[in-house]
């Protein structure tokens, strides 16, 4: 009896070591802690299919990911263990994905210092709270959310937009501001509509995603958005409810729409209500930093990437992008990409001040623009919106 | 077939069912079963560091489980453990938070006051599922439940607004705990034995009370027939609060163990569905005490070894809850279609 499990052990040993041992001369291999799971067609499968994207252009390198490395998937597993794990397995760059992992990957960057890790949406270096061989990236999809903000209110007949936002934090703040800022810009300069007939109203569910009893219930929260006459839904969370309840509401002979998030391909379960989806690419974003760590040539830092604004859903170049929906018309994607131009061209900044939080301090002075670091830490909601800016 | 040896045949045949379904679905998921297999419990248990990471999923599953047996013990659905840990976890933090490490009392008086503020948390909030049910008639399924989510609620609050860490609040938790006010480690892992030690204690307290006291007999008088406990001047009410008190304490306890000894701060989701793995894990044991400790370790083993699946097998990890929620009702079902059965129902 006891002999059984220990020779199934031992087999699994040799399969474990066998694996690593026949690719020899020392190619990369980078582990890549993955939030939720590698298929969700959201978040956590764009960090995936970067990951897939460096396999294919670095020659050699190979990926180990763990996904669903949270406490309530993997209750009792830590990052730090998780990457004691990848060390073993030869890893010796480590992706981490989430916002989450913040303290469990800078105690392991700590515990191995002879490692490289790469914290994606993480600040520790911009605090200064980050080990040597600790770095963060992101990907300023605050230009995306402008485009959503945009194409919405092209799009609006009623002038009244919804933001269905996940759990308020620095990060969603940010993203919604945006949004408003790339609406009201639409609004004012493009269609000449007066300014206080734009209504942007931030509706917070709680978390990135639906916890029934615990979160507000977002198929409730768009429904209402469209009962109470917005005919735009701009979703912050994870997952679809938005453009599924504007789908059925469209059904019913409502012309409304919806823009998703994260993941490029968000638009197919419902294109024509679909008017964008602004989404992540991180190949673009990851391969440089692989090959810096190929080279040793890389350096802890922060890394706030733009997008590539001529090339905005090039999977080779942009690290952020926007695809619009059938849902836009001809006339607004041509507005559209105007507005890209003149953002990529810098002719419009909307991070230039004069701007304004809701309780009317000053983010932003007139004459200059908004630094990378004043962007990063948002405490409120702008001027113009509705919505909380904190959780009561 | 004698009586104490019965679970055990019951168990082995129900063992043998499951294993081969479960072979059979590793099977039709492309998987190579025995590799697979043997890769999950290489990662729960083949080494040092992955034993430890075993004890410490095991730990929180043996004191929840435990928990459960006294509320079982009167016939409780008590499916409101989650929140009773969360509830521990979040009274820990409190507690801890506000000690000072530096100065004051010694940091050991410091753990020993979280501990016991958990254990006062689960207590209070399974107190309240239990004056739901003895005083409100709400059934403890639903109050449970309920207190669940709110349990969940308060704590993502805490983390996201009063506790939030200096600067930007973080899914990530609230700010580390002051290394002092860890529960003390073992060979420098974050792992400590303390929780461990507790969860066994707390077990075998457990079963001692179920077995050998009066207080154990009246608990299973009130199971069997409530009104004849009344009758009897058993005061059913008070055992319903006094095994909610107890079953609550003890999960709080786990949540005071997670934030001390595990994570070192209150995070999101801290409770990890110990509370609904551990009432699968006294299902799988068949209420049978002797039992329990090995259904934990099973469950602990399949949870840290199925992060093996990814990392070596490239498969999909999701299979071990596919697993482990195909083998709990196969073993049910087994135990229905076992052959040679002379039913016996408890």
């Amino acid at each position: 009896m006891r002999r059984a499990p220990t020779t199934l052990a031992a087999l699994a040993l040799c399969l474990a070591l066998a694996a690593p041992a026949l690719a020899a001369d020392k190619p990369l291999t980078f582990g890549m802690l993955l939030v939720g799971p590698y298929n969700d067609k959201g978040y956590s499968q764009a960090q995936y299919e970067g990951g897939k994207y460096v396999e294919e252009h670095v020659p050699g390198a190979k990926m180990l990911y763990l996904d669903k490395l949270n406490p309530a998937d993997r209750p009792g597993v830590t990052v730090p263990q998780v990457v004691d794990d990848l060390a073993a397995k030869g890893a010796t760059l480590i992706f981490a994905g989430s916002d989450d992992m913040k303290d469990g990957i800078r105690e392991a960057a700590e515990q191995h210092p002879e490692l490289t890790f790469v914290h994606i949406s993480g600040d520790d270096v911009l605090t200064g709270k980050a080990p040597k061989n600790l770095g963060n990236v992101f990907s300023k999809m605050e230009y995306a959310k402008m485009m959503a903000g945009f194409s919405a209110a092209m799009t609006t007949q009623t002038g009244k937009i919804g933001f269905l936002g996940p759990l308020i934090n620095d990060e969603t703040r940010r993203l919604a501001d945006a949004a408003y800022l790339g609406a009201r810009y639409a609004w004012e300069k493009v269609r000449g509509q007066k300014p206080e007939a734009l209504s942007f109203k931030v509706t917070w569910i709680g978390f990135w995603f639906n916890i029934p009893g615990v979160t507000s219930d977002p198929n409730q929260v768009a429904g209402s958005f469209f009962d109470q006459g917005y005919d735009v839904v701009i979703s912050g969370i994870d997952t679809p409810e938005a453009l599924t309840v504007a789908a059925a509401r469209r059904k019913a002979g409502a012309d409304v729409h919806a823009l998703p998030y994260d993941f490029k391909q968000a638009c197919d379960s419902a294109p024509e209500a679909c008017l964008g989806v602004p989404y992540f690419n991180w190949g673009p974003a990851l391969l440089p930093i692989v090959k810096d760590v190929v080279a040793g040539t890389w350096k802890p830092s922060f890394v706030w990437l733009s997008p590539d604004f001529a090339a905005l859903n090039d999977p080779d170049k942009s690290p952020v992008g926007f695809l619009p929906g059938q849902g836009l018309s001809a006339e607004s994607k041509k507005a559209l990409d105007q507005f890209t131009a003149d953002l990529g061209s810098g002719k419009v900044d909307l991070f230039a001040g004069p701007l304004t939080y809701q309780d009317g301090t000053v983010f932003v002075p007139a004459g200059r623009t908004a630094t990378d670091k004043e962007l990063w830490f948002c405490p409120q909601l702008l001027k113009g919106m509705e919505g909380a800016s904190a959780s009561k | 077939m004698t009586r104490r040896a019965a679970p055990l045949v019951r168990a082995a045949w129900a063992l043998a069912a499951a294993f081969a379904v479960t072979l059979g679905i590793l099977l039709a998921a492309g998987a190579p079963p025995f590799a697979t297999l043997a890769v999950m419990a290489e990662g729960g248990l083949g080494s040092q560091a992955a034993a430890l990471r075993t004890l410490a999923a095991f730990t929180p599953l043996l004191l929840c489980g435990a928990a459960l047996c006294v509320t079982f013990a009167a016939n409780l659905w008590n499916i409101g453990v989650e929140g009773q840990i969360t509830m521990g976890a979040i009274f820990a933090q409190g507690c801890l938070r506000a000690a000072d490490p530096a100065g004051g009392l010694p940091a050991g008086l410091d753990l020993a006051l979280g501990l016991a503020a958990s254990a006062l948390g689960g207590l209070v909030w399974a107190l309240l599922a239990g004056m739901l049910r003895t005083h409100g008639r709400v059934h403890e399924i639903f109050s449970g439940l309920g207190l669940n989510f709110v349990a969940m609620g308060v704590s993502l609050w805490l983390i996201l607004g009063p506790w939030k860490r200096p600067g930007m609040a973080s899914m990530s938790g609230t700010e580390t705990l002051d290394q002092a006010l860890w529960l003390p480690a073992l060979g420098g892992r974050p792992m400590s034995m303390v929780g461990p030690i507790l969860a066994v204690a707390a077990f075998v307290g457990a079963a001692w009370l179920l077995r050998r006291t009066f207080f154990g007999l009246t608990l299973a008088a009130v199971r069997q027939n409530a009104l004849a406990a009344t009758r009897l001047g058993l005061r059913p009410g008070l055992r319903i609060l006094a095994a909610m008190g107890i079953c609550g304490a003890l999960a709080g306890l786990a949540g005071g163990i997670l934030v001390a000894g595990l994570y070192h701060r209150l995070i999101p989701s801290i409770s990890g569905n110990y509370g609904y793995t551990a009432i699968l894990a006294v299902l799988l044991a068949s209420g049978s005490l002797l039992a329990l400790p090995a259904a934990c370790l099973f469950f602990a083993v399949l949870t840290v070894g199925s992060v093996q699946l990814p990392l070596s097998l490239s498969l999909d990890s999701s299979l071990a809850g596919v697993l482990q929620g195909v083998l709990v009702l196969t073993l049910f079902a087994a135990r229905r279609l076992r052959p040679l059965s002379r039913r016996r129902e408890p």
